[in-house]
């Protein structure tokens, strides 16, 4: 490049100079200037708090009085925290039921909208309506559903002479009222992406498998799953980071529920850090969570990493 | 497309698809339907054995109980007021960092937009308590002195909800992605006809950025109008709440009042089904930009 530069006849050579000058400057001090607002916000409410995040972790504060560092005192503490423990075992119950049946779940949903058939974008209508209910709205809804006596889903039991069970009164069957309600509420939008990655896989590829013999399973299997790698990664990294922070939808069903039946990690947080004050422990359990998190999220990446190499 | 025979195979083939699809469309919509009947029977008919979906005796009662004993006509215009000035601030400021992003030359570019986009990966739990502290503790607002003491700052203000939120990393990251499907060259013609850089970015590439616009409008105003958890750790003062504050709180003191409750869900969830149905297209557009690009 330079050197053709350096080649070509000076009318060029003026005519590629002149924007580097001075209105180049003026380009970047603009681009300063339009990002500084979102820059600025950045700053302040997502590194700054990431940061202070830490740094709270470790002191004892309860907005009344002075920040106090404690050291590892809320750590060692957290180590005692019945409570605490019982959230995280709520919340991974909850996990390893609600993403499986989300990945399942909508990459069903999606194959079966994957057609050029007409009500096709209707079907797809139906399932997204849930996710733009807000939480709150949607379980409100769904305490009716569930009831006992009068919820249409024991209603159905019924018709099969099956006696449903209290649902939200009942430790044994509350987290699978919660995973319905928040299936039921997230798997629209996951149909969506689902279906863009679908629609992304070359029609070629499903040509050259027939003429190889394959059949519908072996398509399936060798070409539709690894070609949805990407989507897969996404939908499953959403799912996890979402659903480990559970609250919403359990607060509004069941409070912390019976026996501390619905009690999540963020529930657990919110109670300490902002009904009891204890902002500094409360931090501490913010942070081990998002530990959990981050370790989850990372051998999700190792896993889909391998199976890309697996498929070389 | 070529026409195929209808042989009796494809005839059970096709019916079997419309009878599943239709089944699990139905179970989907299900909730809706049956809360929309709820709201509008009399109580006999909520708690009679029957599974009439359409009720015997229409009754707009349960909503006048749920409008008079709360003030959701004030919650409504509270929420209201919350998703329209975000919406409006997320279309300006994160359009105009996606332009500067997608195509300006300035230094530490690349790194700046790295740095913002990594911060979609801390989990928001993370950040709620230190959030809360900095809003407390702003210098010389809400009666704090310059250190950000004596006060309560921004708490119990809409700025709590609007500050965070205003100019977020989701709106930047799509206004980018999209600018950077347009042309270059029409900047540079106006460049050269002497057009500022703001007068580029306004009368130029924004109209073009319309269905992005639409997009970032309506999941912005989904995300405020939905939100919960930090309005109620932010807002105290009753006549502040937002819509689903007011729900939550209506439907935590009437458990079994089903009517009143069901039609309190209905008024909270049309806005954003009135929306949907109008721009459902930009919602599908938007998951599936978001997800591929």
């Amino acid at each position: 490049m330079a050197v053709e530069t350096h080649l070509s006849t000076t009318p060029t050579i003026m005519a590629e100079k002149k924007p580097k000058g001075s209105p180049f400057r003026y380009e970047a001090l603009m681009g300063y200037l339009f990002v500084a607002p979102s820059i600025v916000l950045f700053l302040l409410f997502l590194l700054l708090p990431a940061v202070l995040a830490l740094y709270l972790s470790f002191t004892h504060y309860d907005i009344l009085t002075p920040i106090r560092w404690i050291g590892l005192d809320n750590y060692s503490r957290l180590l005692k925290d019945r409570l605490f423990f019982i959230s995280l075992r709520n919340v991974a119950t909850y996990v390893v039921m609600f993403v499986p049946l989300m990945i399942v779940l909508s990459l069903s949903l999606a194959l079966l909208l994957n057609r050029k058939v007409p009500g096709a974008r209707l079907f797809q209508i139906c399932f997204y309506v849930p996710v733009i209910t807000s939480p709150i709205a949607a379980a409100t809804i769904w305490t009716m559903m569930l009831h006992k006596d009068y919820g249409l889903i024991n209603r159905g039991l019924a018709l099969f002479n099956i006696n449903g069970p209290t649902w939200l009164f009942d430790p044994d069957y509350v987290m699978f009222a919660i995973v319905m309600v928040t299936l039921w509420q997230g798997v629209g939008s996951n149909v969506v992406l689902y279906l863009a990655g679908l629609q992304g896989i070359p029609t070629y590829l499903y040509e050259a498998a027939v003429l190889d013999g394959a059949n519908r399973w072996q398509a399936f299997r060798y070409i539709t799953v690894p070609s949805l790698q990407t989507t897969t990664f996404f939908v499953l990294t959403l799912s996890l980071v979402g659903s480990f922070q559970l609250f919403d939808q359990a607060y509004a069903l069941t409070g912390s529920g019976i026996g501390n039946s619905t009690r999540t990690p963020v529930f657990h947080i919110w109670e300490t850090g902002f009904n009891r004050l204890r902002m500094g422990y409360a931090s501490s359990m913010a942070f081990v969570l998002f530990l959990v998190i981050f370790l989850v999220t990372l051998v999700n990446l190792r896993v889909n990493r391998s199976q890309v190499d697996e498929l070389g | 497309m070529t026409t195929r025979r209808l042989t009796p195979f494809i005839v059970g083939r096709e019916a079997l698809y419309y009878a599943v699809m239709l089944l699990l469309s139905g179970l989907f919509v299900l909730p809706f339907v049956w809360t929309v009947a709820t709201s509008f029977k009399p109580d006999e008919e909520i708690f009679s054995p029957a599974l009439d979906l359409i009720p015997d005796q229409v009754t707009i009662q349960h909503y006048i109980d749920a409008f008079t004993t709360v003030p959701f006509g004030r919650y409504f215009r509270n929420s209201l007021f919350l998703a329209t000035v975000g919406v409006a601030s997320n279309l300006f400021f994160g359009s105009l960092a996606g332009y500067a992003y997608a195509r300006l030359r300035f230094k530490g570019k690349q790194s700046l937009f790295r740095l913002q986009l990594t911060s979609l990966m801390v989990p928001s739990v993370v950040t709620i308590i230190p959030t809360y502290v900095i809003l407390r503790s702003f210098p010389l607002v809400g009666g704090n002195d310059i250190v950000g003491q004596g006060g309560t700052g921004f708490l119990n203000s809409y700025w709590a909800i609007f500050l965070p939120g205003a100019a977020g990393t989701f709106a930047v990251f799509l206004m980018r992605q999209f600018l950077l499907t347009l042309p270059s060259e029409l900047g540079e013609a106006a460049r050269i006809d002497g057009c500022s850089e703001f007068g580029i970015f306004w009368r130029i590439y924004l109209p073009l950025c319309r269905p992005a616009l639409a997009t970032l409008a309506l999941f912005t105003f989904q995300a405020s109008w939905n939100a919960f958890l930090w309005n109620l750790i932010v807002l105290t003062d009753p006549d502040k709440w937002t819509i689903q504050m007011g729900l939550q709180s209506f439907s935590f003191n009437n458990q079994t009042d089903y009517g009143p409750l069901m039609a309190a869900s209905v008024a909270a969830t049309l806005p954003m089904l009135i929306l949907f149905i109008f721009a459902q297209r930009y919602f599908v557009q938007g998951i599936s930009f978001t997800g591929t690009k």
